[in-house]
């Protein structure tokens, strides 16, 4: 983001902002960046990138600067703190580090908690969103999946967006192509509660192809990254990014995810640092569904829903009574696409129907009771 | 020695005066043609030179100069062989020259003599009755065509040498037989109640010619998108006279015309996808009418919309817009008509199983697929229907419309829209212009809200809102509504493709 945030973004004065963040913080943010080549070299070697991301500074240094570590470590104890500072506002973000009220709390259950978060959107809309330990702050659920997606698993992802953050729960995904994005869209179609957090510098819109989402998330929620700004993520990045969606949410949904995919990375850090696992149910024969099933099998929560997300994630049934005020006859249509019927098709008999049933089901449409899918299916949405 | 002949050429739709001078004079014996013609009337020396001879007359052994005046208009086609043999035989002193003045004379030669049919009988016919001329002579097969026009004396002649006799006086030819065409109902063959399952499509094609809406059909192969456009012509209302005749010139000038009449149904054109942009709204050095001015008063069917190249495709805007496209080369501009209404068919994805789990279509392919068919050509149809596939319970049951109750509700609607649209030069709802709209579709304001809201909401464009109301005043025609109400105008929009989800999946 290059134009600066819109609301809730840089606050007058910059007292807030960049210049809150206290510079041993800012420099180790520095150091992870500086060394980012080494870490995916040793990641090669077979070295857990959570155990790197813990170390504490002069480890880092000592372990992987290799023959550079004496320069580097030169530059790391004369960094300039202020051009730092500079280079953030610049870039139109803020910056939260760990001692820092903004920071969402959360994070600390992680042993390698990021030093400080780069926030497009505005660290007070960060709070909202993410702000406070689990049991005070907002709920927050993520969703995540596979690249590649089916139509269906795109459908399903967007649908518990649009259903959890209708339901005032914050929707934290990766903005990668396929389920994350699909989540993201979801959430800003109704309350537009969501996270982003991107593997490099939050300023960059990564995949390129979402740089429109990136604005909006940015606009109505907050894009965040643990990598300075500008920034060009590498590949250990993902995974580490994977490990802060895990930790920013109560709950991770897999929407759709192969045998060996980044996605069963979030959902193990999850367990690990003891956060709820659910994931939606797909054929056995789909290589799509290979991973999310193996994760049922394991003890997952089934999703078929954002209600049954919602069920795990704020407490079982706080979610009916929208539809009664609804005339008798748009209720029973709702409960006929609810029950499978969900096409014009299935729904108008005679010729005389279509019409009025069209015009009732564009009803439901605008008062936000239904949407159309893929193909001219109607889906529920779940309020 | 010099003659004259008066003979037709066609400038886009249009028939423009050409007379052929000739000039013979002493020396050595030579041919030429001068007056900006193509290769085909540079080729005529050599029928007409073989069809001279062949027909019994002797061609002259001396310096012929042929002049196509103006000369600045560019001719194409051999249409004017006979003008150019009657010329020559009328300096040799076969023909009286006089007995030409107030006939045109139009037909190709072949090498024996005989005359070949060519395209443009009806325009050339129009035009010898605008340029006050008594008659016309045409090959035999086209006196149907041309004698279409009131008042002009169409002789058809099948030999040069006959054409030479009549004009010295011999027998004439019977007069031909008036057209007796009668204007029928098109896709007579194929009818709606042969649609199992597939009432809310059968519906949309009501609608879609109540009004001649533009119609869009999404949905996976062999589910019978094209079965079910294919039947469209079957419920829209018999051509009119007037359009028959504009059917006729235009088909007859692009060499479409296979009867010999009048073209009595309305057009159906399924152009390939592979077609170009060209071929599609007209074009060429001499620009000829494409598919798009063959629908004219029809259907122009495009299957697999997706698959058309993109050029053709922006192409269309004008003439779906204008009912018409201007076509310019130089300086001068040819105008076809093109009020066509389109039916299109299209997967919902480049593999055609989306959303089922068969679909393979990665983000990109969908993304392309979506752009293909997104924007300004979208906005332009009215109508978007998904074609499910019908479940086995449906495919059982009887029909539930045929194309005559299907026909009679259309009838029902068009009239209506007659009537309301009496003195404007329109017939139908889809064809206002955006001010007869606000003068003849007053709605208040509560039942347009949803639209407004659309329109705010950046939903819908501006023309997008038009077009929605155009369908909302055929809903309520086909309910036999005066007032346009609100489920109307709500059914509209759920027709629209902003609405849905439906054509590629956008994230």
């Amino acid at each position: 983001m290059s134009g600066g945030a819109p609301d809730g973004g840089l606050s007058p004065g910059a007292a807030t902002g960049a210049a809150r963040a206290c510079g041993s913080c800012l420099a180790r943010t520095w150091l992870i960046a500086r060394l980012a080549g080494s870490i995916e070299i040793a990641r090669h070697q077979k070295r857990r990138l959570r155990e790197i991301l813990a170390l504490a500074e002069e480890e880092l240094l000592a372990g992987l600067g290799g023959a550079r570590a004496v320069a580097i470590a030169d530059e790391f104890e004369h960094l300039d703190i202020d051009a730092l500072r500079e280079a953030v506002a610049r870039s139109g973000l803020e910056a939260a580090c760990r001692h820092d009220p903004a920071y969402p709390a959360r994070l600390r259950d992680l042993d390698d908690a990021p030093a400080a978060l780069f926030v497009a959107g505005g660290l007070g809309r960060l709070q909202e969103l993410a702000g406070a330990d689990l049991e005070q702050g907002a709920r927050a659920v993520a969703i995540v999946g596979t690249r590649r997606a089916s139509a269906d698993g795109v459908e399903v992802a967007r649908a518990l967006g649009r259903g959890l953050a209708a339901a005032g729960v914050t929707v934290v995904s990766g903005m990668a192509l396929g389920v994350d994005s699909a989540a993201h869209a979801g959430a800003l179609e109704s309350s537009g509660r969501t996270v982003a957090v991107l593997a490099g510098g939050a300023d960059v819109p990564y995949p390129p192809s979402k740089a429109r989402l990136h604005s909006l998330i940015a606009a109505r929620g907050c894009v965040v990254g643990e990598l300075p700004p500008g920034f060009v993520a590498m590949r250990w990045c993902f995974p580490a990014r994977n490990r802060i969606i895990a930790a920013l949410a109560h709950m991770t949904i897999v929407v759709e995810a192969a045998r060996r995919s980044g996605s069963l990375i979030t959902a193990e850090i999850a367990i690990d640092i003891g956060r709820e696992v659910g994931a939606v149910p797909g054929p056995v024969t789909a290589w799509r569904s290979a991973g999310t099933n193996a994760l049922l099998r394991d003890g997952a929560t089934v999703i078929r829903d954002a209600a049954d997300a919602l069920d795990v994630a704020v407490g079982v049934d706080r979610h009916e009574a929208a539809v009664l005020h609804l005339e008798p006859r748009l209720r029973a249509l709702l409960g006929a696409v609810a029950d499978g019927r969900d096409t014009l098709a299935a729904l108008a008999r005679v010729p005389a129907e279509v019409a009025p049933t069209l015009a009732a089901l564009t009803e439901l449409e605008l008062l936000g009771h239904l949407r159309r899918a893929a193909g001219g299916r109607y889906v529920v949405i779940p309020t | 020695m010099l003659a004259r002949v008066t003979t037709f050429t066609i400038d886009g739709l249009e028939p423009r005066r050409v007379t052929v001078e000739i000039d013979v004079r002493a020396g050595l014996p030579n041919f030429t043609i001068v007056g900006l013609g193509d290769r085909a009337v540079r080729e005529a020396r050599e029928r007409v030179r073989a069809a001279i001879l062949n027909s019994g007359f002797e061609f002259p052994l001396k310096r012929l100069t042929v002049n196509l005046a103006p000369a600045s208009l560019r001719k194409a086609g051999p249409g004017f062989d006979l003008a150019i043999a009657c010329a020559i035989l009328a300096a040799g002193g076969h023909v009286p020259a006089d007995a030409l003045e107030r006939y045109a004379v139009f037909g190709e030669l072949g090498l024996g003599g005989e005359i070949r049919p060519c395209r443009g009988a009806l325009a050339v016919a129009e035009g010898a009755a605008q340029a006050g001329l008594d008659g016309l002579v045409v090959p035999l097969q086209r006196v149907l065509e041309a004698g279409l026009v009131e008042g002009l004396d169409v002789l058809g002649a099948s030999r040069l040498a006959q054409v030479a006799d009549i004009l010295r006086g011999g027998e004439r030819p019977p007069p031909p037989d008036r057209d007796e065409t009668v204007l029928a109902l098109s896709g007579r063959h194929l009818d709606l109640a042969d649609v199992r399952g597939h009432t809310d499509v059968v519906e949309a094609l009501t609608i879609a010619a109540a009004g001649a809406h533009n119609l869009l059909l999404s949905g996976p192969p062999g589910v019978g998108k094209t079965m079910l456009a294919r039947r469209l012509p079957s419920i829209l209302p018999p051509l009119s006279r007037a359009e028959a005749v504009e059917v006729t010139r235009i088909h007859s000038v692009a060499g479409q015309h296979r009867g010999a009449g009048l073209v009595a149904e309305r057009p159906f054109r399924a152009p390939h996808h592979m077609i170009s942009a060209s071929g599609l709204v007209g074009g060429g050095a001499v620009p000829v009418p494409g598919e798009a001015s063959l629908a004219h008063h029809g259907v122009l069917f495009l299957d697999e919309l997706s698959e058309f190249p993109r050029p053709a495709l922006e192409a269309l805007r004008q003439p779906l817009e204008d009912g018409r496209v201007a076509i310019v080369r130089g300086q001068r501009t040819a105008i076809f008509p093109t009020r066509f209404l389109l039916v299109a068919a299209t997967n919902p994805c480049p593999c055609g199983y989306a959303p089922s789990p068969r679909c393979r279509c990665r983000d990109g392919d969908l993304a392309r697929h979506a752009r293909r068919l997104s924007g300004p050509l979208l906005d332009r149809i009215d109508l978007l229907v998904h074609v499910q596939r019908p479940d086995a319970e449906r495919l059982a049951q009887e029909p539930t419309a045929s194309s005559e109750t299907e026909r009679a509700r259309v009838t029902a609607a068009r009239e209506r829209q007659l009537e309301r649209l009496d003195g404007t030069g329109v017939t139908c709802n889809a064809h206002m212009e955006a001010r007869m709209l606000r003068r003849h579709v007053r709605v208040p304001e509560d039942v347009e809200r949803p639209l407004l809201d659309a329109y705010r909401r950046g939903d819908l464009s501006a023309r997008g809102r038009d077009r929605t109301l155009r369908l909302a005043r055929t809903l309520a025609d086909l309910a036999a509504s005066d007032e346009v109400q609100r489920e109307h105008v709500v059914a509209a929009l759920g027709y629209r493709h902003e609405m849905s989800a439906g054509v590629g999946v956008a994230a």
